[in-house]
Order: structure tokens, then sequence, then C-alpha cells
């Protein structure tokens, strides 16, 4: 009897979860029997294990503790695990929205136009490579405002893939189809938008899945550097807690939330690719 | 005469070359097609026959030479002259239905939803795409379905000319003849003017009320008119009883084979203003009235010639 490819696979990754958890769990030492403490333990009150690595089953029973109530405020360092995200994602949206209000519109000027695109061309390829984080000194200093400044390097550093992929797709649609339009008397805006738009939309899409994805990995940094509130920030505090289950708990939390945001674009990608 | 509907006057192509002389890939080329004219070209590749064609539909500019249809110049592409491309082109984001109706709003922009989707569905269900595939995308109906949409697009739009470009090139031969004679029975019931490239015999002399030959390129010419005078309507099964088939078959393969080649780069002999030597077929038994110097010579049967200017 063999199970279809997707159970196999399902099985497989249970066991290997099992497997890491399990080993995980049993390498952690119980904290020592109390006993007679050393000076040295009396004088760090006993902290030495309580710093280890924390165990699976204390981190799922803390995520269980977070989750079951995320929204609670209790003051600026004792927000909800869902409060935290909710910052970070609205500031996520914001700039990358307003990034792709810029980049698509560019993009299509770029690739329809070769004029633009050489001229465009070595702007983009200087300003592409710099760490969006580098850009946060000089936007503290012109906007004067963290929270507007995570979202402004939020912005700069998704800009890019939805800029070079729309352009991209763009110039790559099909000469064929643009005759389609061109025989058939549509203006520029009517070829940009019957033909071209949805020509391109697939790598118009992956461009935007790329640039969610590396929003959603520089909104942690850029947190961890305006402080204030935001899973970012979160993770730095409870560093600073020296909270570890906390830190293993919303790293694991950020992935979740990352593979949500992907999930959800590549739903939007599915529903504007077409079979050729 | 009257002026002819389409006139192509002394149209040719050359590309400049980084090295050497420029490329000229056809030149000369004088043609004239009358209103509802069903008209073939056959040339070997690379004689320029679908830059005639994109010229024609104003997708490509020539080198020299100008094209005038209903007594406007060509300049640029236009809803009155519509394409059929061999990879059939159609959106395929859209479906069926959809890739008509966005060229039937293009056309008519004031027309209601409604009667849009009307008279898409009419020209659809004259190439028999009706019944739930209307509603398919491309990439689900055969290269059949796919060229049939192509079609039904093209005769919807009501173009003054209809240009088609290898249109059955990429189907299989079982394909290739029902819709050829789809193609028939869709244009006899109009005035369709069409010029059609192929690579086909049996097609062109199906569907061709006159087939152009062009000689091999480069400084490819058309260099002649094979009127076909077998009356219609025809039919595949029935079209090679006619008298006149095998010999119409045999010139034009006899051209393809031997004189495309020995004409190349020479100069049409009625001068580089002429349209190309006609060539007749008079129907056996009955020979028809052609020119009065032609019709004396004319044995029947056999081909004559006789120029145009």
């Amino acid at each position: 009897m063999t199970l279809p490819l997707r159970v196999r696979a399902l099985i497989l990754s249970g066991i290997f979860l099992a497997l890491t958890l399990g080993l995980w769990e049993l390498s952690h030492k119980a904290p020592a029997a109390a006993g007679e403490m050393t000076e040295y333990e009396m004088l760090m009150g006993a902290a030495s294990e309580e710093a280890a690595v924390p165990p699976p089953s204390k981190i799922i029973a803390h995520a269980w503790a977070e989750l079951s109530n995320p929204f609670y405020d209790a003051g600026p360092n004792d927000k909800g695990i869902g409060i935290q995200i909710g910052y970070s994602l609205q500031r996520v949206l914001i700039g990358y929205l307003a990034a792709a209000a810029v980049a698509i519109p560019v993009g299509f000027l770029i690739g329809m136009s070769p004029l633009m695109y050489r001229a465009l061309d070595p702007f983009i390829q200087v300003l592409k490579p710099i760490s969006p984080l580098a850009w946060m000194p000089l936007a503290l200093f012109v906007i004067q405002d963290s929270e507007a400044s995570a979202i402004f390097v939020i912005f700069i550093c998704s800009i890019w893939p939805m800029l070079i992929n729309t352009a991209f797709g763009v110039a790559g649609v099909r000469k064929d189809w643009i005759n389609v339009a061109r025989t058939h008397e549509l203006g520029h805006l009517r070829t940009a938008v019957i033909v071209i738009l949805p020509a391109a939309a697939p790598t118009i899409l992956t461009g935007m899945r790329i640039s969610i994805g590396i929003a959603w990995l520089v909104i942690v940094a850029a947190e961890m550097l305006v402080g204030g509130t935001g899973i970012g920030y979160y993770v730095w505090n409870e560093w600073n807690n020296l909270d570890l289950t906390s830190v293993i708990f919303s790293i694991l939390l950020i992935g979740v939330v990352g593979m949500l945001l992907d999930m959800a674009l590549a739903r939007v990608q599915r529903l504007v690719s077409y079979a050729d | 005469m009257t002026r002819p509907f389409l006139e192509v006057q002394g149209l040719g192509k050359t590309y400049p070359s980084p090295q050497g002389p420029p490329l000229t890939v056809f030149r000369d080329v004088n043609l004239h097609i009358q209103k509802g004219e069903f008209v073939c070209i056959i040339g070997h590749s690379g004689c320029g026959k679908s830059t005639i064609l994109n010229v024609l539909a104003g997708l490509d500019t020539a080198t020299t030479g100008a094209v005038i249809m209903d007594g406007q110049e060509v300049a640029g592409p236009s809803l009155d002259r519509g394409v059929v491309f061999q990879n059939y082109s159609l959106l395929p984001w859209l479906s069926a239905l959809k890739n008509v109706t966005f060229a039937v709003k293009a056309r008519w922009p004031r027309w209601s939803r409604d009667k849009v989707a009307e008279h898409s569905y009419k020209y659809l269900e004259m190439v028999g795409l009706t019944g739930g595939a209307e509603h398919r995308k491309p990439h689900q109906l055969s290269g059949g379905m796919r060229q049939r949409v192509s079609i039904a697009r093209a005769f919807a739009i009501q173009p003054k000319l209809l240009l088609l470009d290898e249109p059955f090139g990429a189907l299989d031969a079982l394909t290739r003849g029902v819709i050829q004679e789809e193609l028939l029975r869709v244009w006899s019931g109009t005035n369709q003017t069409v010029f059609m490239i192929t690579h086909d015999v049996d097609e062109a002399i199906l569907l061709a009320d006159r087939i152009l030959l062009m000689t091999n390129g480069p400084e490819a010419r058309v260099a002649e008119a094979v009127s076909i005078d077998i009356p219609r309507p025809r039919q595949r099964t029935s079209i090679i009883h006619d008298p006149n088939y095998y010999a119409i078959r045999n010139h034009l393969v006899e051209f393809l084979a031997t004189r495309s080649k020995e004409l190349a780069g020479t100069a049409n002999p009625d001068g580089d203003d002429a349209t190309p030597q006609v060539v007749q077929f008079p129907t056996q038994g009955f020979p028809r009235p052609v020119t009065p110097a032609a019709a004396t010579k004319a044995p029947i049967g056999a081909p004559t010639s006789s120029a145009k200017g």
C-alpha cells in the first residue's frame, strides 16, 4: 500500500519535527537539584540555569499563554504579541503599498520606453544594492520621526524587486499581443490596461512576493533600531530581559507571519497567472 | 477602369547591413486587389511575403512604395484591416468569447454590452465554437479551435481587408482541411477582401481567386498572378475533379520548384512599374473571354500569359 505523496511528506515532516523537538528537549538539563549553593551561585541568584536555552516544552507553554491573550496592553513594556505583530504589519503594509504605488507605474514606464530604461538604469543599479538600514540615519534626520523612518525603510527596500520585475514583465510582453492591440487601434492607456497589465501580471506579482518577503525581513531589524513597538522591538526587548523563551517564541512567530504573507500573495499570483 | 480597392505601388524593403551593401528583401511589388477578391501569395521562406502582409496591416513600413486602400494611404495599423497570425495571437488570459468581444468593443465602442455579446456569439457560431467551448481559455482549446477563434475575431470586426498570415501553417493536415472549408463558408457569405499567405499549393487553389507567385529572395518580386477560375462553391473533394485543377497545380509546383529560383533577382520584363504577369487557365471547352490578344493565342487548358500594365 502506498500513500499519496502529500501524506507521506506530511508524515515525514512530523517525524523530523518530533525528532528535533525530542532531541532538543532531552539535551536540556534539568535544573540541578536544590542543594548547597556555591558562593557564585548565591551571588548570581541561581540565574545560570535560567539563562540556558529553554526546552521546547517551556516554549510551547509560553506560546500558549501568549496566544491565548494576544492583545493585552499593560504599559509600554508589556503588550500582547498580537499588538506587536499588528504594529509591524501596519508599518510593512504602509511602506509596501507606497512602494507598489511608485514601483509599478515607474516599472511600466521603464518597460515601455527603452529611453527611460537607459536613463534610469544607472540610478537603479546604484540604489538597489544599498542595505535598507543604511538609509535609517538619513531618514531619521530628514523625517525626524522614528515611526515614519521605519516605514520609509520598508518603502525603500520593497521598491526594487517590484520595479525591476514590472519593467522586465512589461518589456517582455510578446510582440504578437502588442500587435493585436495595435491592429485593434487600442490607445496607449487601453493597451496598458487590456494587454500589457494582464500579460505582465504574473511577473509583477513575482516581484511583489519578493518585496513582501524582504519587507518582512527588514521590519524586524528596523524595529530593533527605532524601538517602541513592533515584533522586532519585542525580540530585542526580551533579549534585554534575558527571556529566551519569549525570544524563541517570537522568532517562530516572525517565520509564521512571513509565511502567511507569502501565501497570501501566492494566492493572488495564481489568480493572475495564465497558461500559454 | 475604376480604381482598384487595394493598390500596392512599387513596394520594396531594404535592410541596412553593417558590412557590405544593404540587403533588399523584395522590390517593385505592384498589386491591384479588387473588393471581395480572395488573393493568396506563395513564395519560399525569405522572399518577404510576411513583410508585405505586415506592411499592408500597417505593422511594418516599407522602404519604398506605398499601399493605398480605398483611396487612402495605409499608415499604421487600423481596424479596417484585420489580421490573423499563424500563432493565433489570442490573449491567453481571456476566454475565447472575451477574445472576440474585446475586438468588437474596440470596433464599436458605443455598442451596448448585449449587442457586443450577441455579435461576438454570431461569429463564434459561424466557426462552430459554442456550447461551452466559448468560455474556455485558449490553452484549453486545440490548435484548430484556437485558429477558429482567431478567424471569428477577424471576421467579427468586419474589416475592409482581411490579412491571413499562414493561418493554417501550425495545424495538422486533417484539421487544416476542415478549417479551410469553414473559412470558405464564412467568407462566401460576405464580400470580404482577403489577402493570405500560404505555403500550401492545394490550399491556395481551393481558396483563392488569384494566386500571386513570388520569386526567391533577396530582391524578390511578385512574378506571376495566376487566376483561379474554378467555379465556386468549391469543395476539397470535388475541386480535384475540375479539368483545370492539375494544370494549375502543376504550374504552381513547377514555378516553386524551379522558376522561382531562375527568376530570382530578375526584373519584371514589363518594367518595374508593371503588375505581375497574369496567367489564366480558361475553362475547358468554354474558353473564358480574356483580353483579345490572349484569347486568340491560348490553347485550351494551357496557361495563357498576358501582361496587364
